[in-house]
């Protein structure tokens, strides 16, 4: 499991009063799984997302991520994991204006030790991998809203994180252009990336391959999508028609064992 | 090895941030820019100074020791300066009591009228010495010969005139064998000697005429002679020792009982050069608390920026934050900035101050012409701007190592 979560809680304190942000999650992802985390502002979605980032600890609870238990962490341990697990997209691109894309995306190879050379080219090359290669030297000024989250995306990358981290990646982008992104995502799904998206727009949950949805701190249903469940279900049916055609025509004990295998 | 790296990268990015804030840079570095200048010009300066007093003090000569009558603080009740005078026995019995001086010649001056043909001058400055005043005063004879003990001892009426007198008295140029009247008497000139100008830090002034005549040819004209001693010592470093010795003497000379004060004075150069080395360590204390002072202002403007900085970059660093950079390396980013700040301002500063002392060297017969910056004031101006930087950037850079990430990147 690329992420294990058990009972996480956590509480605020505002003011005198207590708020009760994330009530007992449990949660696994696996690895190259695509998970959407969708709710309604309120819902701890927000939370959630901190404390999968690391960027927050949580009250109570378990959250090991690659294996490691990040709820027994200081600042500086949590940095290291954030540098190494961790790979963020965020909403607002949040890239350093004065740097060009390619001391963007070099960002997380100075703050980790093990990196120390070849730094340049392999930020390169991971700009290359999101369709940058020809705007390495630009600022983020000098590019669209798109290119400027492909950058993101690539700083996300560069360091090979165990999960990308995506909150809202499309909410400040035209729907031709989220596209692209979401596009994106997918390709790096193909390739292996596990990610984990949080949104509240449901056509671009849909994209992804599960859809974790929560109400007042609690996992009100964790399901496939309707894309995938339809795949499934496709393939599902497809298997069940092969194996009716084989039985009919090698005989009904022919594939017994295999038929089994089909089944969900 | 990232630590290095990170420094390497910060200093980069501080030098850009700096040139895109060039009037805010220069604005908040203008305190140590003026220090740093103040420092480097003000050093100069005093180093200059003693270059010229010391050199002065040279002109004098080194090695020397003046006795002289002195009355004791609030004593004129009990002594007369009659009873102050020095003595002849004193003088002769000098040299052998003080094995640290070399030479010694006493010196009775008067002032007198001098004539020559048509050219009369009231008061002339006439010395009478012995012919160890030649060694001594260390004078070239320009013509002629110096005075000798045979004109010491069978009391001559011959004299030594200097090069100056040449041109006031109208004197024939080979004016060897001349006589001019002195006090009435007529006097030979035996020899000339060069003029030697004293600084006006000494009460010289524009050189005169001086005449000096063997020191008994002078008792003869001043029966009750005032004089003082001038004495060499046989190195210079043996000043003390001479003192000491000369004080030892002369008190028993005059029977002095143990709680009696001198009344004598012993002065020698080296003590006087001792005194002004010491004025001028005084002098750099007080320069180190001008330094201390406009660097702690410096220091408050750059403490101001860095906090200025801090809260402008909050999103900055909580993404840093976010992409895994740990409190310390954020703490040492903005430290690496406030000391590049200062930095870059100390050299600022340092251009300001080299370009000062070069301009007070031009100035025309100024004492700062040997006006030279030591490598210690700009080792020192570099070091407390850097100090300044990291002092002063503490706090700022403490601020934005704590800051929350998820808190800084909502920070609008």
């Amino acid at each position: 499991m690329t992420i294990r979560i058990r009972k996480l809680e956590k509480v605020y304190r505002v003011g005198a009063e207590r708020v009760h942000a994330l009530r007992g999650i449990d949660l696994d992802i696996a690895k190259n799984e695509f998970v959407a985390i969708m709710g309604a502002s309120g819902s701890g979605k927000s939370t959630l997302m901190n404390v999968l980032g690391c960027l927050d600890r949580p009250t109570a609870g378990v959250y090991e991520l690659a294996g490691k238990p990040t709820h027994r962490m200081n600042a500086t341990q949590l940095a290291q994991v954030r540098n190494q697990e961790i790979g963020f997209v965020f909403q607002s691109f949040e890239l350093l204006n004065r740097q060009t894309a390619l001391d963007n995306v070099t960002l997380p190879l100075i703050y980790s030790s093990s990196r120390w050379w070849g730094v340049r080219k392999r930020a390169k090359q991971t700009l290359e991998r999101v369709g940058l290669g020809d705007r390495v030297h630009h600022r983020p000024m000098q590019l669209s809203g798109g290119q400027r989250q492909r950058v993101a995306i690539a700083r996300a990358l560069v360091n090979s994180p165990s999960i990308l981290l995506a909150d809202e990646p499309t909410g400040n982008l035209d729907s031709k252009t989220s596209e692209e992104i979401i596009a994106l995502f997918k390709q790096l799904h193909d390739e292996g990336q596990t990610i984990v998206i949080v949104t509240h727009e449901e056509d671009i949950a849909g994209h992804a391959k599960r859809i974790v949805r929560l109400r007042d701190g609690r996992i009100l249903s964790d399901s496939p999508t309707h894309e995938d469940a339809m795949h499934q279900d496709y393939l599902r049916r497809a298997a069940v028609a092969a194996v009716s055609v084989a039985k009919r025509e090698l005989g009904e004990n022919a594939m017994a064992g295999t038929v089994a295998e089909v089944k969900p | 090895m990232m630590i290095f790296r990170v420094i390497f990268q910060t200093v980069f990015l501080a030098i850009g941030q700096i040139w895109a804030n060039k009037v805010r840079a220069m604005l908040t570095t203008l305190g140590i820019i003026i220090g740093v200048a103040a420092v480097i010009s003000v050093v100069a300066a005093t180093d200059g100074l003693q270059k010229f007093v010391l050199k002065e003090f040279a002109s004098v000569g080194a090695s020397k020791v003046w006795i002289f009558p002195r009355m004791p603080e609030g004593q004129r009740d009990r002594f007369s300066w009659r009873q102050l005078r020095i003595q002849l026995k004193e003088v002769n019995g000098m040299l052998d009591r003080c094995p640290s001086l070399e030479r010694l010649t006493p010196i009775l001056e008067m002032a007198t009228s001098v004539q020559y043909a048509d050219v009369t001058k009231p008061t002339v400055s006439v010395q009478a010495v012995r012919p160890a005043w030649h060694q001594i005063e260390d004078r070239a004879i320009v013509q002629g010969r110096p005075l000798s003990t045979i004109d010491e001892d069978q009391r001559l009426q011959v004299c030594i005139i200097n090069d100056k007198a040449i041109g006031e008295f109208q004197l024939p140029g080979e004016c060897v064998g001349t006589r001019i009247s002195v006090g009435g008497r007529l006097f030979t000139i035996v020899g000339v000697v060069e003029t030697k100008t004293v600084s006006p830090m000494f009460g010289g002034d524009e050189a005169r005429t001086e005449v000096y005549i063997p020191f008994q040819t002078g008792l003869m004209l001043r029966p009750e002679p005032r004089m003082y001693i001038v004495a060499q010592t046989k190195s210079p470093e043996l000043y003390e020792d001479a003192k000491a010795e000369i004080e030892f003497f002369m008190r028993r000379m005059r029977n002095l009982k143990p709680d009696d004060p001198n009344t004598f004075g012993v002065e020698a150069i080296e003590q006087i050069i001792a005194q002004f080395k010491k004025l001028a360590a005084g002098l750099s204390v007080f320069l180190a608390g001008i330094v201390a002072i406009s660097l702690l202002v410096g220091g408050i403007g750059i403490m101001n920026i860095m906090l200025v900085s801090v809260s402008e970059r909050t999103r900055e660093i909580g993404l840093r934050k976010a992409v895994g950079a740990k409190p310390s390396v954020v703490l040492l980013q903005f430290l690496v900035e406030a000391v590049t700040l200062c930095l870059i301002g100390g050299a600022v500063g340092l251009v300001i101050g080299v370009g000062i002392v070069a301009g007070l060297k031009l100035i025309p017969k100024s004492p700062l012409e040997e006006a030279g910056i030591p490598m210690w004031s700009i080792a020192l101006s570099v070091g407390f701007s850097a100090a300044t930087g990291l002092i002063f950037g503490m706090f700022p850079a403490i601020k934005a190592a704590r800051l929350d990430p998820i808190v800084a990147l909502r920070h609008e």
